[in-house]
């Protein structure tokens, strides 16, 4: 397993989702599953950025694991608000333009990149837990 | 990201690289913002070279289109490359906004 613990501002994404990205890529995945990865971890790292520390600083930790079975386990900490974006529903996807809203859509990416995605509270942290499979099922 | 922007006869042409994360994003919306604002109505964005799009990259566009459909102005993307096209297509976003195999076939449709 490798991690990463950084500040939960925006100005660290690159380095983040980089070191995700490497993760995969040496774990073996193809570079269209590495960008589908790389989408769903910018979604929830975001949130974490605009949501979790609405009073100050605070830090966020990545760790990923690869997994016997091809796929890869990656882990996104924070000890902010907590939050369970599973909770929320999916966008409207048919909306057209002036009826289209802005927002909503990381969450929907998250789900819809992820071969598994979790949820828990656990001693003060938030911890969102995804299993990426090499090749995504449909 | 870099954008590169060229005004041609019918549209302006916007080439577009690199990626659309939640840092660049805002950087293309406050461009476009600021052409709209000069006058510009017609904009072809040339996603040729784009590797890699976000939700912040989706809003960023939702909100160009939305502040041209209210000019009478029209936004039409070209080029997609695979990984690009499929956020677009399982956003729903791909029936909001024109997408277009090349420039040449999207700046004919304006």
């Amino acid at each position: 397993m490798s991690k990463i613990k950084l500040p939960a501002t925006i100005g660290h994404l690159e380095r983040l989702v980089g070191f995700v990205s490497d993760c995969a890529k040496n774990t073996g995945f193809s570079d269209n599953r590495i960008r589908e990865i790389e989408l769903a971890t910018e979604e929830a790292l975001v949130n974490i950025f605009n949501y979790a520390y609405p009073d100050g600083p605070g830090d966020l930790e990545v760790s990923c694991t690869p997994q016997q079975n091809a796929s890869l386990k990656i882990e996104i900490m924070d000890n902010g608000m907590p939050f369970d974006p599973l909770s929320l529903p999916d966008p409207d996807l048919q909306a057209d333009i002036s009826e289209r809203k802005v927002g909503g859509l990381g969450i929907f990416f998250m789900r819809k990149m992820a071969d598994e995605l979790q949820y828990r509270r656990e001693k003060g942290c938030n911890i969102l837990t995804f299993i990426f499979l090499m090749k995504k099922a449909d | 990201m870099e954008i590169v922007y060229a005004k041609e006869e019918k549209a302006s042409v916007v080439s577009v690289s690199g990626r659309m994360d939640g840092v660049s994003a805002p950087d293309f919306e406050q461009k476009m913002v600021s052409w709209i604002n000069e006058g510009e109505s017609n904009f072809v964005v040339d996603f040729g070279s784009l590797d890699y799009i976000s939700s912040a990259g989706l809003r960023s566009i939702l909100v160009t289109a939305k502040k041209l459909k209210a000019k009478n102005g029209r936004l039409l993307l070209c080029s997609l490359k695979d990984t690009v096209k499929e956020v677009f297509e399982i956003s729903g976003f791909s029936s909001i906004v024109p997408i277009f195999d090349s420039v040449k076939a999207a700046v004919e449709e304006i």
